[in-house]
């Protein structure tokens, strides 16, 4: 069970954060004080690739919520760190991107931790 | 000669102002990254906590959901991840994801700290080894070529030749 909440909170993580990169860039850079905050909770709820983002991000957190609740926290937070491993999947096979040698090692770092985290 | 004279003093003092606004803007982006990492450390743990307290297990029925945020620990961990959410958008919108994900990914050991000194968890050798690879892995992933974004934002802008 845990493997398939896992699972869940990969795929979607990976979708909310290409997402809201790609809308987070186009609308430039944001400030922290409290209009700054306005006008980003004004983004959220304008734009429709963040408005997706954040429903993904929702199932992705209530399947972490699950995972938790049966798993070690220790197990949970750096197991979800997998979504590396689809990101660079994506890059090279769906975006085109060019994969470097170094972020191909690094996705291969992260599976193998992955690997040890479920002995 | 007292207009080149005033004009290298404009010149100076917009370098000046270009060089303090750089230096106050890589503190901020700094203090912005350590609120994030901690952000999202204590509410995990918070969360985890709530979560071991609620007899109800989850499903795919969202009212047990609704039911578990009713916990102090579970909301305070939820208003926690929140505030991590918004700090992170902000950072995103300062730098690159490429120098984001790295420093972040000390949350993963963070967690894996938290979880052994609070919640008694079992850390064993493996799973510590398994914590360090996927730390060293997201910052190798990380450290892919920085200035794309940058060099994107100038060219759309106008300011490269």
């Amino acid at each position: 069970m845990k493997w398939l909440l896992l699972s869940v909170i990969v795929v979607a993580t990976v979708m909310g954060d290409l997402l809201q990169s790609y809308e987070m860039k186009r609308s430039g850079e944001q400030t922290v004080n409290a209009r700054g905050l306005a006008r980003l909770l004004f983004m959220i709820v304008s734009r429709r690739h963040l408005l997706l983002s954040i429903l993904c991000m929702a199932i992705s957190f209530f399947a972490f919520m699950a995972l938790v609740q049966i798993a070690p926290l220790s197990f949970a937070v750096p197991a979800s760190a997998a979504t590396f491993v689809l990101e660079t999947v994506l890059a090279k096979f769906v975006l085109n991107e060019h994969v470097g040698k170094r972020r191909a090692a690094g996705a291969l770092l992260v599976l193998s931790g992955v690997v040890l985290l479920a002995r | 000669m007292a207009g080149g004279d005033s004009s290298a003093l404009a010149a100076l003092s917009r370098q000046q102002a270009v060089g303090e606004r750089s230096q106050v803007t890589k503190v901020q982006t700094f203090l912005l990254l350590f609120a994030v990492v901690l952000f999202n450390a204590v509410g995990n743990l918070s969360l985890a906590w709530g979560m071991r307290h609620v007899s109800e297990a989850m499903t795919f029925n969202p009212v047990g959901y609704l039911r578990a945020m009713l916990n102090p620990y579970v909301a305070l961990g939820i208003v926690l991840l929140v505030c991590w959410l918004l700090s992170r958008m902000t950072l995103l919108s300062w730098a690159d994801l490429s120098f984001v994900l790295p420093l972040t990914g000390m949350g993963y050991i963070l967690a894996a700290v938290f979880g052994k000194l609070f919640l008694g968890e079992n850390v064993t050798p493996a799973h510590w080894s398994g914590t360090i690879l996927i730390c060293a892995g997201t910052a190798m992933v990380g450290s892919t070529d920085q200035q794309t974004g940058m060099r994107r934002c100038r060219a759309v802008s106008g300011d490269e030749q």
